[in-house]
């Protein structure tokens, strides 16, 4: 990924903010100046806006959609992104699900080229409707058509939420794999949840820590308030 | 055993719908649960069946009415403000002694609200989705598994006791992912339905579907042997999971969603010493007060909590019937409680024993 931009499109609920998140966080950490756009204009659920007080605390400038979280929650994106070639640094795109949420994209198609982009194809094996090769492929083709940019890659992010295993993300490889000769493309990684990460046959994989979850999802952060 | 995916619970609704034998989905998008439609409307055509985005909600909730007059298994799906239109209908569908699912993705209200996570829609689910005298079976996943569950369940009750099911879920959980095992696709009969219009073929008297009755003694008579079939599910159809509730001095009451939540924060307080338990109800009609009732020798004071002002609370205390203290905690216009806030509360009553 040596362009400017990295473009993260793929099926809903695939991982894509996710994965977004955790780049966007590595890079900054190696001292990279990052931007991380939120695209997401179809869905107001689980979005990396949503995590933007964190994202900035570690260094990543983020751009959320111009009224996200207000009640003009329409529809609009940071007017900033017209300009994105003037932008320092690099830049992370993360889009809506599907064609619905590449739509954004065509719009940006040619501020996008004319920067240079790398447009990453997240996939899970383990999501409703896309877990086969050729569906995989078939919604690549309806997300290029409406973001009028071509995927340089394909990220295997198959995983089972908190169920993941390791063996889950190890019977992935064969669909991610089959996936990439189908689109013609090199398939960048496997992604494997960083709480697997120690176990055995994990090291082969890229481990991703999991931002995006549901809010009773983390309970360790427990305190007994006020003994 | 079928393999598991992850699935949207939105999608997951319309899934185990489609495999529960339904093949008349009629709606209107609204969010949060427009993946519900956008899937059926993927689904649907490969199926044979019949995805149809209405003009609007009450026109939906009456194509509804008239698939089930028919006698096949339709639904309907929408959000607090789309289920407030679609109540003249279920009404309706309850006047008729129709079978049908009904889904209700809330969200923050009154009025257009927001369009975060919301339960404030608990007193229309289970006290007046329509007018008239009347009860609906009403439904209450909190995770996506038990939403594929369920909607079969919703549909074979629905038939059953010929009554309109809503299954209440939430934004956070028609949003989030989780994995699910889909049902095989059973291919199970249908109930056949001799009361349907749907063509007698000369081998009948024809099929009246209506709820119009201008006699009041019909209408009362009719009206008193549908409280007679309430009175049967009251007893049969009562669903809750007790969750450490056995030695537990403080039960916590939730459901959906905000259940996910207390169930955090009773283990929370377990590990603090404090006895906690959670009754998570399932039915939300008929109302399990059997399981409050079996919880009312050992308890100390009873939570309700919710992502609302304070509704199923109401419920808890007329199941509680003033034996024990019944306390509430809820956040609401789409706030969701945390934990910690919760197992506050569950100190401060502990505190107070």
């Amino acid at each position: 990924m040596d362009h400017k931009i990295t473009v993260i499109c793929g099926h809903y609920g695939c991982g894509k903010t996710n994965f977004a998140i955790y780049l966007a966080e590595r890079w900054a950490a190696q001292g990279e100046r990052v931007t991380l756009a939120d695209l997401d204009l179809v869905n107001p659920y689980f979005r990396s806006s949503d995590y933007r007080e964190e994202l900035e605390r570690r260094g990543v400038t983020v751009l959320a959609p111009l009224y996200a979280g207000t009640t003009l929650d329409i529809p609009a994106i940071a007017p900033e992104l017209f300009s994105l070639a003037a932008r320092e640094g690099r830049i992370i795109l993360d889009v809506g699900g599907d064609d619905a949420g590449a739509t954004v994209l065509g719009t940006l198609s040619e501020p996008i080229k004319a920067a240079g982009y790398d447009m990453i194809y997240v996939i899970n094996r383990y999501r409703a409707l896309s877990g086969t090769p050729e569906e995989a492929a078939e919604l690549l083709r309806e997300i290029e058509a409406a973001s009028r940019l071509k995927a340089t890659a394909v990220l295997n992010n198959s995983h089972l939420k908190s169920s993941t295993t390791v063996e889950a993300v190890a019977a992935s490889v064969p669909y991610a794999q089959e996936t990439a000769r189908l689109l013609q493309l090199p398939l960048l990684d496997t992604t494997i949840p960083a709480f697997l990460a120690g176990a055995e046959g994990a090291e082969r994989f890229l481990p991703v820590s999991v931002t995006v979850r549901a809010p009773w999802e983390d309970a360790s952060e427990l305190n007994f308030v006020g003994k | 055993m079928p393999e598991k995916v992850l699935m949207k619970g939105n999608e997951a609704l319309a899934e185990a719908a489609i495999q529960a034998g339904c093949r008349h989905f009629f709606g209107y998008p609204i969010t949060p649960q427009t993946e519900l439609a956008a899937y059926m409307s993927k689904r649907m055509p490969k199926v044979g069946g019949t995805y149809l985005q209405a003009e609007s909600e009450v026109a939906a909730v009456n194509m509804v009415l008239g698939a089930a007059a028919a006698g096949v298994r339709a639904m309907t799906s929408s959000s607090s403000p789309g289920i407030s239109l679609k109540t003249e209908g279920i009404s309706y569908m309850a006047g008729s002694d129709l079978p049908a699912l009904i889904i209700n993705v809330q969200r923050g209200g009154p009025g257009l609200g927001g369009i975060q996570p919301s339960q404030a829609d608990y007193w229309q689910a289970t006290r007046a989705t329509g007018h008239g005298d009347f009860q609906i079976l009403v439904f209450a996943p909190s995770t996506v598994q038990e939403m594929v569950n369920l909607v079969s369940d919703a549909f074979d009750l629905a038939d059953q006791y010929r009554m309109p099911a809503m299954i209440l879920a939430d934004g956070m959980l028609g949003q989030m992912m989780e994995p699910v095992a889909l049902p095989e696709n059973s291919g199970k009969t249908l109930p056949e339905k001799p009361w349907s219009a749907s063509g007698h073929h000369g081998e009948r008297k024809h099929n009246v579907v209506n709820s119009l009755y201008l006699t009041p003694q019909a209408l009362e008579s009719l009206i008193r042997d549908r409280f007679h079939r309430y009175e049967v599910i009251r007893e049969k159809e009562q669903r809750a999971e007790e969750y450490l509730t056995e030695d537990a001095d403080v039960v916590l009451v939730a459901y959906g969603a905000s259940s996910r939540v207390a169930r955090s924060a009773v283990e929370a307080a377990r590990e603090n010493g404090i006895k906690a338990g959670l009754i998570r109800p399932i039915t939300l009609w008929p109302y399990p007060v059997d399981a409050i009732e079996r919880a009312i020798p050992t308890v100390k004071a009873f939570l309700s909590v919710e992502m609302s002002m304070g509704q199923m609370v109401d419920d808890v205390k007329l199941a509680v019937n003033g034996r024990r203290p019944v306390y509430f905690y809820g956040r609401t216009g789409g706030m969701i409680p945390t934990p910690n806030e919760v197992l506050e509360e569950i100190r401060k009553i502990a505190g107070g024993m």
